[in-house]
């Protein structure tokens, strides 16, 4: 299979804000991308340590103090594989530059940890997510200069993910990039979390929360362009974030963010957009029979999930009563085989369970993060939309503008003339800018359409294989408890 | 209208009880069965070479009813009274797979074509299972029928085997129901009655005991085996969903995803006919088991009530005697009546012993080989997923 060759995502913008280098500086600086000069936010790496917001309550700084009752709780660790990046090439304007693979990987890693000393809003979610970082040196190059330590771990809310999201979502969509969605909240799981039940439904939410964290993260970190966002890196690196409570549902930006999303859906019906691009439309209509093709999907295997926890439960409740069977039973072999019986089912019941696992968290969490990214995938395509319409809009404007201009010609208003042919001025250049952005905003959802391919081909291919071997295990184990009673039974006598 | 014809799947299905048909002087089996919408309609077939029966080789056609008819005679019987007579066969019962197509029927629209089919083939085979597992039963039943040295040479059993009319003159009527149902009050008296006397005889008394006992264990693992077995059909069912939608997806895949897609589906399809057979062959080996040996240890609690009410009747026997003679009035009368009360409880009491200890080797042996066969199978199975799945994760791998 080729290597993945990743341009650097806006080839004419190159910006030289950098940050402290090691050797190979040149080339360094020929590999950092940044933000387009069009972008609203400028690109600005971070100072060291941002100040916390100190006028919310005293909650938000975590002392170290609250250690013990942040550790109180038992966590799972899980880590999954450390991804590779793709490698950012210098490609372009200086052919003498050999391009180079960066050594960076980055290796997110949530933890979970609770603590309910902490008092917060009934929306907010009150414990903390526990996330380290493993940049590992490469050889040739130190682009590590990204990120300041090697290895770091920060406490992060569930909100703060929302608000890392909430930003990169506002910086990169309208320009094109699928940014990968966070996980959803969940008002009815963390209230069980949070009234104290100490049970096994509320330690899975957690854990499939925090799983669910861990893979938007790696996910974030292997977008090219978006590892690179200082916001992301702050995310990553800083000890403490001012809080985000713009993701809060009912806050102002909340509720902005609500009427904004439904003037979106009232627009997108309004636009008509003359596609003269077959292959927008081709993948666009691929990407909604996809959509629908994995919910439904998503669907079954959520079933099956459900059934195989059922079996599992079942075949407990088989163990104990074929135990109890045992035990009545008055023929002495028998009464040895039914036990022996009974300790199978159990075991088997366990692998049942296993099974569930594995059918949830390599099978059925996948398919529902692709059902999401679509959805984020379809977003861009919407802001394509939405692109040339304002490019259309403006073209329209600035006909009026020169029809306006025309007409005062005949009036003989000397000082509106000239506002009129300014007015004029202006306008071309809106309708140059909004052409540029509709050009660049297509080219980049090319590019990141084929990234997005790529690696879901490599999710889909790696998990199917990992799914399949664990059903290889489940079926091993069971032809060893099995063989294991066979003498038992054959020894009745 | 569904027929069945028995093929070798017969010799599996005869398992769940054993030492039947060595006699080859009376052979019976059930080689056919037509299902008439509510109705079940058995061929019995008889080969013979007893001098009593009127041909070597012949068949009838008897509803589930004439079955249930011939075990309630058996049990009236005052001569069988110490015989643990097999219990009569369970009425044949489609509510599930008749449900579950039903609800398949509503919700054709949801699926591809692909999918409905194949759902559908599931239940059918599903219909096709309880089809052949009501058969086994009743054929069982004749069976257990034959093999008895006594109530094989019964009359009654006789004319349910040859008559070639239909047998609805003979069966309940409405007079005779209401006995049975009068029959079955005294029964639960009865209940309470061995349940509270502690017995002389050590072996009843033990047998008692065990008996209670293990009824209401048996009976709590028969449910919970099925509500297994039902859990497994479901998971199997489910694969079916996932490898139709695979398949959609696959057909519209352009990438170098759409072969493993492909062969993903085509895996999970072969995976779910391995899980069906895990499911019903646990359903046979497991669940019919308990089930068939609850009934028959209802059979054999029935004989410790007859033989209980015996003993009741022979200490009330004793205290008419007791009276008339101090009333010095049918003292001959009561003491024949006491003679004969015990003579009565003594025969049922040696028979029943003997027929508690066969069945006690009789349970054995057929928990042996199903459980043997069960794990046997339930090896082969994972076997042949592991084989199925190897397969195909090399075929990714190198792709």
């Amino acid at each position: 299979m080729a290597e993945d060759r990743e341009p650097p995502p806006l080839a004419d913008a190159v910006q030289t804000d950098f940050r402290e280098v090691e050797e190979g500086e040149d080339l360094f600086v020929s590999t950092v991308s940044t933000l387009s000069p069009t972008s609203p936010e400028p690109a600005s790496f971070p100072a060291e340590d941002i100040s916390t917001n100190s006028n919310g309550p005293k909650q938000e700084i975590l002392l170290d103090d609250d250690q013990e009752d942040l550790f109180a709780e038992a966590t799972e660790e899980v880590s999954l594989d450390s991804p590779e990046r793709e490698p950012i090439l210098s490609d372009g304007p200086s052919p003498a530059i050999t391009p180079v693979t960066p050594t960076v990987i980055i290796t997110p890693r949530v933890d979970a940890l609770f603590d309910r000393s902490l008092d917060e809003s009934f929306l907010n979610y009150s414990g903390f997510l526990f996330l380290s970082s493993s940049a590992y040196r490469g050889a040739a190059i130190t682009s590590l200069s990204l990120f300041s330590r090697n290895e770091f771990s920060v406490k992060r809310r569930f909100s703060d993910f929302l608000g890392l999201h909430s930003k990169l979502a506002s910086k990169y969509m309208h320009i094109g990039y699928i940014v990968p969605p966070a996980p959803e909240k969940s008002i009815v799981g963390m209230t069980k979390v949070k009234v104290g039940k100490e049970d096994l439904s509320s330690a899975e939410f957690v854990e499939k929360r925090r799983s669910a964290l861990e893979r938007y993260l790696m996910r974030t970190v292997n977008h090219p362009a978006l590892v690179k966002d200082p916001d992301v890196i702050q995310f990553l690196e800083n000890t403490e974030l001012p809080r985000a409570v713009s993701t809060q549902a009912l806050s102002g930006a909340g509720i902005l963010r609500m009427v904004n999303k439904a003037a979106d859906a009232v627009n997108k019906m309004t636009i008509k957009m003359n596609e003269s691009d077959a292959w927008f439309e081709e993948k666009q209509q691929q990407f909604e029979n996809l959509d629908i093709q994995l919910r439904k999907l998503h669907a079954s295997v959520e079933s099956l999930v459900c059934h195989r926890k059922e079996l599992s439960v079942n075949t407990a409740s088989f163990a104990k009563s074929a135990a109890m069977l045992g035990n009545s039973e008055d023929h002495t072999a028998l009464s040895r085989a039914l036990s022996q019986l009974a300790e199978v089912e159990e075991k088997i019941d366990q692998l049942h369970h296993e099974q569930a696992y594995a059918d949830f968290y390599l099978f059925s969490e996948l398919l529902g993060d692709y059902v999401r990214l679509i959805t984020a995938v379809k977003g861009v395509f919407d802001q394509r939309m939405k692109t040339w319409s304002k490019w259309q809009d403006a073209q329209v404007m600035l006909q009026r503008k020169r029809e306006a201009e025309a007409k005062l010609q005949y009036a003989n208003k000397p000082d509106k003339l000239q506002q009129a042919k300014d007015e004029i001025k202006e306008w071309e250049a809106k309708v140059q800018q909004g052409e540029r952005d509709f050009e660049q905003i297509s080219k980049n959802i090319r590019r990141e359409v084929e990234r997005f391919e790529k690696q879901r081909v490599k999710d889909f291919k790696v998990v199917i294989i990992k799914y399949l071997e664990s059903l290889v295990h489940t079926q091993q184990q069971l032809i060893k408890y099995w063989e294991a009673f066979l003498p038992e039974a054959k020894a009745i006598a | 209208m569904t027929s069945l014809s028995q093929d070798c799947d017969k010799e599996k299905l005869r398992s769940v009880s054993v030492d039947l048909n060595n006699d080859s002087s009376l052979l019976i089996d059930i080689p056919d069965a037509l299902c008439e919408r509510d109705k079940v309609k058995f061929t019995v077939h008889t080969k013979t070479t007893l001098n009593s029966f009127q041909k070597p080789d012949f068949s009838v056609s008897r509803q589930h009813e004439d079955f249930i008819w011939l075990h309630d005679t058996l049990v009236e019987t005052e001569e069988y009274a110490g015989l643990i007579i097999p219990p009569a066969p369970p009425k044949p019962d489609f509510e599930s797979p008749r449900e579950k197509m039903h609800k398949l029927g509503e919700g054709e629209a949801t699926m591809t074509k692909e999918e409905y089919t194949k759902m559908k083939q599931e239940l059918e085979a599903e219909y096709l299972a309880v089809f052949k597992k009501t058969v086994q039963v009743h054929e069982i039943f004749l069976q257990r029928l034959s093999s008895h040295p006594n109530l094989s040479k019964d009359r009654n059993f006789q004319i349910f085997l040859e008559y070639d009319q239909d047998l609805s003159v003979r069966r309940k009527n409405a007079k005779e129901m209401f006995g049975g149902f009068f029959k079955n009050m005294v029964k639960s008296a009865d209940e309470v009655l061995i349940s509270g006397i502690k017995d002389v005889d050590e072996f009843f008394e033990q047998e008692k005991t065990f008996l209670l006992d293990y009824f209401s264990k048996i009976k709590d693992s028969t449910a919970k085996a099925e509500k297994m077995t039902r859990s497994h059909k479901n998971v199997a069912d489910d694969y079916i969903h996932i490898s139709a939608t695979l398949n959609s997806i696959a057909a519209d895949d352009n990438t170098a995803l759409k072969q493993h897609l492909e062969k993903f589906a085509e895996l999970l399809e072969k995976l779910r006919k391995v899980e069906g057979r895990v499911a019903s062959d646990q359903e046979l080996k497991l669940t019919e088991l308990l089930r068939y040996y609850m009934r028959d240890i209802q059979a054999a609690k029935d004989l410790l009530y007859r033989r209980a009410r015996a003993l009741a009747d022979y200490e009330n026997s004793n205290k008419a005697l007791d009276k008339a003679r101090l009333k010095s009035k049918d003292v001959a009368q009561a003491e024949e009546n006491q003679k004969q009360c015990l003579l009565k409880f003594d025969k049922l009491s040696e028979s029943g012993k003997k027929e508690l200890t066969s069945f006690k080797g009789r349970r054995v042996v057929a928990f042996r080989k199903n459980l043997i066969e069960m794990a046997e199978l339930e090896i082969k199975h994972a076997k042949n997923s592991i084989s199925l799945l190897q397969g195909c994760i090399e075929l990714l791998k190198v792709n």
